[in-house]
């Protein structure tokens, strides 16, 4: 569907970790898995909208798996049930799932996480593994386990899963297609490797972004084929393509 | 009246999307009518193509936004064959701005400007991204007559110079465009700015410095056109942080004759058409019949 700007109510807005929400608001959309919002609630004194990526959806809602990472992200943790919300979307490409079929991979780092819990909802008829991989603790994975088969799990700490990161333990060998969305350190071990087995992958990136819908040019990607807008060509690409992260 | 003209040329409303802030208008025109503004201004054009600058782009500021941008843009040669008809069709006012990194580029790209149907050439001599490119030509008096008579000598449609806040003396710098033969003036572009980040212990930006925008700059961009209308019988274009019905009568009130919004379109992608309806409110609570009746007022 073509973007709209809307104000929506916030129905629910959890912590899930530390400094991780969920931020779930009412709203009919028709989504693509790996779509963001431009989001809002604050007035000019902070310009721009925050980008946040699709972590669910359904009928009459969209959520938000999200981290504090400035004042921004500060002031969306502090909103409650009930308040109002702005939002322009949904964006970008996202995952094509024509694409995305046999066994199939999802390698995550962190926050990264967040647009694969709805596509792995959309991937209907593939066989799904999960790689996560966390600095500290493992947080939401949970939320996955109905839309999954397996979950493999890497922590920087060795609190859980393998001790390091999760990178050492996936081997895309037996998948057909990978889809990765984290660091860029992690997401170029991914394709560097996906590259060596010859396996399609797809990553979703993260940019600083102002319009959010393709105009602006603020947040370019250097791919093989020119730059690329995130916001508007992406978030989702080709690994293959990029250039640098 | 909402209506303005501008070198004979009629604008439905004074609210104009500004350069580099809305593409050419085809992505915003998925999320409203873009025909409902007065005109739109492209991306900043230059002869050849050109990839931007490396590193982050985009950075945020309070009440405002820096960008380091470049001046990414498909070629004037693309711009005709993939963009312009798209902006000709719209029912709103296209306005190409082209910025240049030598006096001959400038020239070669408003000579193949001024053979389409484009309705307006800016020129922008105060881009403060690209290293040659624009501002350059829009510090001192000498140097931005030169260019503009230039250019001038080789176009035969209206051309309106869009000035940099970073000029020494931004009004004789106006005077001598239009001395060059400028139709308008448009003012202003971003301020030089910059920004660290404390933690790398580096500049934010690759190129050091970045264009800061938004309302954090719409008091002094005010004082500029203000100085400007006061100073040149061209029209003028006011633009700076413009956010809401009320920054534009402002400018307006200090001599603009119309107005370019920016990065307020982040703010919300339709803003523009908040303004338009909030000027028309204004004018009917105030009992102002055409904005002739405000422009310049507090000129007295």
């Amino acid at each position: 569907m073509l973007p709209v700007y809307a104000t929506n109510k916030i129905l629910k807005n959890t912590k899930v970790y530390k400094n991780i929400f969920i931020m779930t608001v009412s709203g009919n959309y028709d989504i693509i898995p790996g779509q963001f919002f431009m989001v809002r609630s604050w007035g000019i004194e902070l310009l721009l909208s925050r980008p946040l990526s699709v972590f669910d959806a359904g009928c009459g809602y969209v959520s938000f798996l999200y981290e504090i990472r400035g004042r921004g992200t500060k002031i969306l943790s502090g909103m409650k049930a009930g308040d109002s919300i702005s939002m322009l979307g949904p964006l970008g490409n996202g995952f094509d799932l024509s694409n995305i079929k046999g066994r199939a991979a999802m390698v995550a780092g962190g926050i990264g996480l967040t647009p694969m819990l709805y596509t792995a909802k959309k991937m209907v008829g593939c066989e799904v593994d999960l790689y996560a991989g966390f600095r500290e603790d493992v947080y939401i994975v949970d939320k996955f386990k109905e839309y999954v088969d397996n979950i493999y799990l890497a922590t920087d700490s060795g609190k859980a899963g393998h001790k390091g990161f999760i990178t050492d333990i996936f081997d895309p060998k037996k998948y057909s297609v990978v889809l990765c969305c984290g660091p860029w350190t992690m997401m170029e071990k991914v394709i560097k490797k996906c590259i060596k087995c010859d396996v399609p992958i797809f990553i979703s990136m993260e940019r600083r972004m102002a319009c959010g819908v393709g105009a602006c040019l603020g947040c370019t990607c250097k791919t093989k084929n020119g730059n690329k807008r995130v916001c508007k060509d992406g978030p989702v690409f080709n690994g293959r393509d990029v250039i640098i992260g | 009246m909402m209506e303005v003209e501008i070198c004979n040329v009629k604008f439905k409303n004074p609210v104009i999307a500004a350069s580099g802030t809305f593409g050419f208008g085809r992505e915003y025109n998925e999320i409203f009518d873009v025909s409902k503004l007065g005109g739109i201004v492209s991306k900043g054009l230059t002869l050849n193509k050109r990839e931007g600058n490396r590193g982050i782009r985009i950075f945020e500021t309070r009440s405002g936004v820096m960008n380091s941008v470049g001046l990414q843009n498909p070629g004037i040669d693309e711009f005709i064959k993939y963009e312009l008809p798209f902006m000709l069709k719209l029912d709103t006012v296209a306005i190409a701005n082209l910025g240049g990194e030598s006096i001959d580029e400038y020239i070669k790209g408003a000579q193949m400007l001024d053979n389409t149907r484009v309705q307006f050439i800016e020129l922008n001599i105060s881009c403060p991204n690209v290293k040659h490119g624009g501002m350059a030509f829009g510090i001192k008096s000498k140097v931005a007559y030169e260019v503009v008579s230039k250019v001038r000598g080789v176009v035969k449609k209206p051309l309106i110079v869009k000035l940099s806040p970073n000029a020494e003396n931004i009004a004789d710098v106006a005077e001598k465009c239009c001395e060059a033969g400028a139709d308008a003036i448009s003012l202003v572009n971003t301020f030089k700015a910059m920004a660290i980040d404390i933690k790398k212990r580096k500049p934010v930006f690759e190129n050091v410095t970045a264009g800061l925008s938004g309302p954090a700059i719409k008091p002094i961009a005010l004082r500029m056109v203000y100085e400007v209308a006061s100073a040149v019988d061209v029209p003028v274009i006011g633009m700076g942080g413009i956010a809401n019905y009320k920054d534009a009568i402002e400018f307006i009130m200090a001599g603009a004759s119309a107005v370019q919004v920016g990065t307020a379109n982040f703010i919300k992608p339709d803003i523009c058409i908040s303004l338009i309806d909030g000027i028309r409110n204004f004018m009917e609570t105030e009992g102002i019949k055409d904005l002739e009746e405000i422009r310049g007022i507090i000129r007295g």
